[in-house]
């Protein structure tokens, strides 16, 4: 779940499945939420579940000091250079705390029934905590990590030098934090910066779409039929996102 | 206690490819049908309209597409040792859900299995003797052939415009087509797709390797295509998300665009959404079911009462049902006695994936089914005497797409981060591409699905327990195609590649496919199936479980969606000409 | 033909009276069906989900809401009581039970051509519909519209009561085109601009007008704006399936089609189409001048089409038959009033489903991507490009739309 509106109720609220005979079955307590469905397509006019834009403002999730942290370390693991922004300027951090104060900061969705039981890699992740509550821990025990380590300094004020021996002993599994396995929070931490730094604007990071511009790829196009036999040619148009492009705006050229 | 509804002629559980092909059929034929499906209904321009369908964030990471293990799931363990533990985020395979099921997010893959693989069995004794195949191998003849089935795979290609160009069209060798393919009474209903500048460098260095290279058949339509039910379909715009994403333009054959606006005309078809059934009821014989129980999304229990049930939902949910609803005797992997559950099997997929020097392949090109495809190295085309192993796959240019977040590869030795991942992501990214073999995955005495001890659904029932591992004979025959297909990868002049044959153990994590099948197994005996050759129950012949991937005897080197629909059809026509004319077993 | 209808309204008043049986033969009775069919008695008189006939939805108006009333037998709440005579007078003079006078959302003015004996054959099946009791009250207008007596005024002004009469030196075919277009059809009800006080102009006859949000086009031989360009064929096929080469039938049009035209007779179809291409109203025949290539809102439009339009509609905006609408040449895509194009790009739209079209495709809702001006300008850009040439879309009018689509979806 990407913070996208639950279907059913724009659904219910509108003119529902206009020009069908959809009906809700009623029971004799009162509405019961099945859908009967016949006649003919449902259709209701503005139907549209779109991903909820995020906007820049304040941390919905990390506190001031974790943010500090994240922005720090998304820039180490995607740093700034020629080809274009780092994970910090391109909003990696602020897509990771959208996303950990959403749905999928929760685990909704996920089985999340006992018992936990540590299982075989092959079996997959089994622990009862949320990516939430996995960032809020790995964080806990970084900074006191580093803090014991480099002299009462956070991870962000570190030199990038050593930020990338603190990540690099992450990864490796070599720094050892408490309460915490390290190398499977430094996966995450990965993953979640990259997912940032590629998906669609509309969620937080890829500002001004400089992931897609990193490797060519145009984005949320829909139409690719007059270039499919152009082989060996680089696509002429520019990534776009959901959101568009600054050539949609009138009069900006 | 659950409320009794107003009986109905034919109650249908799920409403993917199957359901909806079935409620088709059986609607027009005048009888009075209703389709209760747990997930949402969808559509084409109000759920997944070319604006916001392709975000790979929402559909292909976050699958939002599929179904939720909240809402149900199953456990997994390797093997018999092992204790089963929930699968609490899909990632190896991925479930359907709602209106249209799998049949939404496929990638449009539309295969035949081959003649011989119907009678997979009886056809490797007869040419390798009886000795060759491991004990614990529990592979069996189908009971139908190629030759019946083949008017249904016919009708199903028609169904869905599948683009594609025929091997084989009764007998006579069509060039350009697939030359091990069985008889087909007619061509494709459209013409091959374009292909990117990946599949043809791949294309000709099969050529050049002393192979028959064609392009994958496809059900995402190179023109525009009206299919028998009069519905319209367009034309793919080679938009690149169709794996896990819904198509935006009509483009990709589904229930939606191929038969709900068909469906849907008809009076005496109901869908009810967001109704999960929890049960098959049975009368006190044992030997008749008197309809579904299902639960709506409040909590609210119904029961339907109907003149004959089929199971259309996804293959674990379909074994799931029939063991809730104590239909057919529970497999035991100890004594090998007993048939619901048994002759779980996969697909064994591998790959080889290769950078090219000075290319620009444009990979976010694509299609779901795009690619050119060799099969001369699935099922029995090929001798595999001394081999050591039986099976095979297609292997080929199959790229899907190259969206970013889940498609970027670097050279072998790059970090995984920092300064040098990022110049290598930037610098790769237009000059990588993937081959893959899709092999076949034969069933075991060992692996199998069963009700889990201790794992409960939303409901309080039982998880589904898959106990499954690759075995040498499917590890041996992965290792065999990826070498083939590495041998023709060289002939591509890459700058680098990197061959990756299957090994075990089998990770429940690793996306390899959706192709999750047997456990309902349709045969010619009661000890060894669960459903007879018309897919109907041999306890309790008013249920049918109509060509879902769950009756599948084994799984071929092929993806199982065109045989899906064939049998779909198939059953149709046995419960309209033969059933209804005199409802009892069919066997 | 649609939901609720243009001007004002019709109402019957229900109350108790005899009702005279006649001989009722069967191919009487069927010819009554079929011409409550031309008629479209059922878009305004069944309610979706409701009993066939028996009234209670409700018909937007710029005056007010209306429902229709239940028109099945039934004494009490339907027209059981009419006397034969009172039926025939609603139909023909807009005059209900009792004398009442009608709103003519009931669109009498059209039925005054009915024919006195296909009235009666109307008659005659209305008394076998099935009756249902449901009580409808349909007058919900405001003062003074709601003083029936109002009406006598707006007759004078607009009601011209009278049959058809044939037109000697046209084909009986173009005749029989005719009567149905401008009596059974009621064409009119939506494709002639309105008065201010919602009677047709009778200058401009099906040269198109606004209603319900949305602009119910140009059906004059105006090869631009108009049907024109549409061969005979492209008009059958259109009214028989709902789609054709050109487009594909949604919004009001596609419950006449859907309730009406598809189950009309191939004659009668073919009747329509002859009079339609020959029915002497034509447009100015005028072209504006298209928007030049290089104007702000033409290039930020191109870009808009080519990322979000072109899916479906192809860069060369021909479309795909019986799919996705061709905006190249099309007579809609370049009318004066762009409410309907407005609307579609805002909340999107489902095609009509028919037996012989089934598929309905929809159009997408784009009013949460893309805001007024960027709607503006991409409409200007369709309707200025491939050959096409008509008024640039400002900003402010895909606001008003906005506002009036969020009132009343």
């Amino acid at each position: 779940m990407t913070g996208v509106d639950k279907r059913v109720s724009p659904w219910l609220s509108r003119r529902l499945f206009l020009g069908s005979t959809a009906a809700l079955i009623v029971s004799g307590t009162g509405a019961v939420r099945a859908l009967s469905i016949g006649g003919a397509l449902p259709w209701a006019p503005g139907t549209a579940t779109p991903p909820t834009v995020v906007r820049p403002g304040p941390w919905m999730f990390f506190t001031a000091d974790e943010a500090s942290a994240i922005e720090a370390a998304v820039d180490r693991l995607i740093p700034p250079d020629d080809r274009g922004p780092g994970g910090k300027d391109s909003g990696c951090a602020v897509f990771i705390d959208r996303q950990l104060a959403g749905p999928y900061g929760h685990s909704e969705g996920l089985y999340t029934r006992p018992p936990f039981m540590p299982g075989a890699a092959t079996q997959g992740y089994q622990m009862p905590d949320t990516p939430a509550a996995r960032y809020r821990a790995g964080l806990k025990a970084l900074a006191d990590y580093v803090k014991a380590t480099f002299g009462g300094k956070p991870f962000q004020d570190l030199a990038p030098a050593d930020q990338d021996k603190v990540l690099g002993g992450l990864e490796s599994g070599s720094i050892e934090l408490k309460d915490v396995k390290s190398a499977a929070f430094f996966t995450l931490l990965l993953q979640n910066t990259q997912e940032g730094y590629f998906a669609d604007p509309i969620y937080g990071g890829n500002r001004d779409m400089a992931g897609w511009k990193l490797v060519g790829f145009p984005g949320a196009r829909y139409d690719y039929r007059d270039w499919v036999e152009h082989h060996n040619e680089k696509y002429p148009l520019p990534p776009v996102s959901i959101m568009g492009r600054s050539d949609w705006t009138v009069g900006e050229h | 206690m659950a409320r009794k509804l107003p009986p109905k002629d034919v109650v249908i559980i799920g409403l993917g490819w199957t359901g909806s092909i079935l409620a088709y059929e059986l609607a027009k034929a005048g009888l009075d049908v209703v389709a209760l499906e747990r997930g949402p209904w969808r559509d084409t321009a109000t759920d997944f309209p070319p604006a916001y369908a392709q975000d790979e964030l929402r559909y292909a990471v976050r699958l939002d597409l599929f179904l939720r293990p909240a809402q149900d799931t199953l456990t997994f363990r390797n093997n018999g040792s092992q204790t089963a533990l929930p699968i609490r985020n899909f990632s190896g395979f991925l479930p359907g859900n709602g209106v249209g099921g799998a049949g939404v997010h496929w990638n449009g893959q539309t295969w035949r299995f081959l003649p011989t693989d119907f009678k997979l069995r009886s056809h490797l004794e007869e040419r390798y003797g009886k000795g060759a195949l491991p004990a614990d191998m529990t592979i069996q003849d189908w009971p139908v052939s190629y030759d019946e089935l083949e008017p249904y795979y016919d009708r199903f290609e028609k169904l869905c415009g599948t683009s594609g160009k025929a091997g084989n069209i009764r007998g006579a060798k069509q060039a350009g087509g697939n030359p091990f393919e069985g008889w087909r009474s007619s061509e494709y209903p459209t013409p091959p797709l374009k292909q990117g500048l990946g599949a043809t460098l791949f294309a000709e260095a099969a050529r050049k390797t002393g192979h028959t290279p064609f392009p994958q058949p496809a059900s995402n339509l190179s023109e525009a295509y009206t299919n028998p039910l009069g519905v319209k379909l367009g034309q793919c715009t080679y938009c690149g998300f169709c794996e896990r994403f819904g198509c935006g333009n009509y483009a990709k054959s589904s229930p939606q665009t191929c038969v709900l606006p068909a469906l849907m005309r008809l009076s005496n078809f109901e869908a009810r959404t967001e109704s999960e059934a929890t049960k098959i009821n049975l009368d006190s014989t044992g030997k008749r079911a008197t309809g579904v129980t299902y639960v709506d999304t409040s909590g609210g229990e119904w029961e339907q009462p109907a003149n004959i049930v089929l199971l259309c939902a996804f293959s674990f949910f379909n074994v799931q049902l029939m063991l809730l609803s104590g239909i057919g005797k529970p497999y035991d992997p100890q004594t090998g006695q007993g048939v619901v559950g048994r002759n779980y099997a996969y697909q064994t997929t591998s790959g080889v994936s290769i950078i090219l020097k000075d290319k620009i392949l444009n990979p976010f090109i694509a299609t779901g089914a795009h690619g050119m495809i060799i099969d001369d190295y699935n099922g029995d085309n090929f001798d595999h005497s001394g081999l050591g192993f039986v099976g095979g796959g297609y292997m080929g240019a199959g790229q899907t797409g190259g969206r970013p977040i889940q498609t970027r590869p670097v050279p072998k030795g790059t970090p995984k981060w920092g300064a040098q991942w990022k110049k290598a992501t930037a610098e790769t990214y237009q000059k990588a591409f993937s081959l893959s073999t899709h092999g076949s995955s034969y069933s075991y005495k060992d692996c199998y699905l069963d009700l889990d001890p201790t794992y409960k659904d939303r409901f309080g029932r039982p998880l589904m327990r898959m106990t499954f591992d690759f075995h040498d004979n499917e590890l041996k025959m992965s290792a065999y195609l990826t070498e083939r297909l590495a041998e023709i990868a060289k002939a591509m002049d890459p700058a680098e590649m990197t061959a990756s044959p299957r090994k075990g153990p089998y990770n429940s994590t690793i996306y390899q496919t959706t192709h999750n099948t047997g456990g309902t197994v349709m045969g010619a005996d009661p000890a060894d199936s669960v459903l007879n050759r018309y897919c109907q129950s041999w306890d309790v012949h008013n249920v049918f479980v109509p060509g879902g991937a769950s009756v599948f005897p084994q799984n071929h080197g092929y993806n199982p969606t065109d045989t899906v629909g064939a049998l779909a059809y198939w059953t149709a026509d046995a419960i309209k000409d033969r059933y209804l004319k005199n409802p009892g077993p069919l066997g | 033909m649609r939901r609720s209808l243009i001007t004002a309204v019709f109402v019957c008043v229900l109350s108790a009276s005899a009702a005279a049986q006649s001989n009722q033969s069967f191919d009487r009775i069927e010819r009554g069906r079929y011409l409550a069919v031309l008629s479209d008695c059922a878009a305004c008189h069944t309610a979706p989900g409701g009993k066939p006939f028996a009234g209670g939805l409700v018909l937007q108006t710029p005056f007010g809401n209306l429902i229709s009333p239940n028109i099945t037998p039934d004494r009490e709440t339907g027209i059981g009581s009419w006397t034969d005579a009172e039926f025939v007078a609603a139909l023909h003079d807009g005059r209900g039970h009792d004398g009442k006078r009608l709103y003519p959302a009931m669109p009498y003015p059209a039925y005054t051509k009915l024919s006195d004996d296909d009235v009666s054959a109307m008659r005659a099946y209305f008394k076998t519909v099935a009756p249902v009791s449901n009580k409808v009250v349909s007058n919900q207008l405001p003062f003074p519209l709601n003083i029936r007596l109002a009406m006598v005024f707006w007759n004078w002004l607009n009601f011209t009561p009278g049959r058809y009469e044939p037109n000697s030196g046209k084909s009986a075919e173009w005749n029989r085109g005719a009567y149905i277009v401008e009596g059974p059809g009621h064409c009119g009800a939506c494709h002639t601009p309105k008065t201010i006080l919602g009677g047709d102009n009778t200058a401009t006859p099906l040269a198109g007008a606004t209603l319900q949000g949305w602009f119910a086009p140009n059906i004059t031989t105006d090869a631009h704006k108009g049907i024109g360009g549409w061969s005979q064929d492209d008009l059958v096929q259109y009214l028989k399936t709902g789609t054709n080469t050109w487009t594909l039938a949604s919004g009001p049009m596609a419950e006449a089609v859907s309730h009406s035209t598809s189950h009309m007779s191939d004659g009668d179809v073919a009747a329509i189409a002859t009079y339609l291409r020959d029915s002497g109203v034509g447009g100015s025949e005028s072209r504006p001048t298209p928007v030049v290539a290089s104007d702000p809102a033409m290039t930020a439009g191109a870009a808009i089409y080519k990322d979000n339009c072109s899916a479906c509609h192809k860069d060369s905006g021909e479309g795909e038959v019986h799919l996705f609408p061709r905006l190249a040449g099309s007579a809609l895509v370049q009318s004066d009033d762009p409410t309907t194009l407005a609307r579609v790009v805002l909340h999107g739209t489902r095609a009509v489903s028919t037996a012989r079209m089934p598929t309905a495709p929809a159009m997408p809702a784009f009013d949460w991507r893309l805001n007024d001006q960027q709607v503006g300008a991409v409409l200007t850009y369709i309707r200025n490009s491939w050959g096409n040439a008509a008024s640039s879309v400002p900003a402010e009018t895909i606001a008003s739309q906005r506002i009036s689509l969020a009132r009343a979806p």
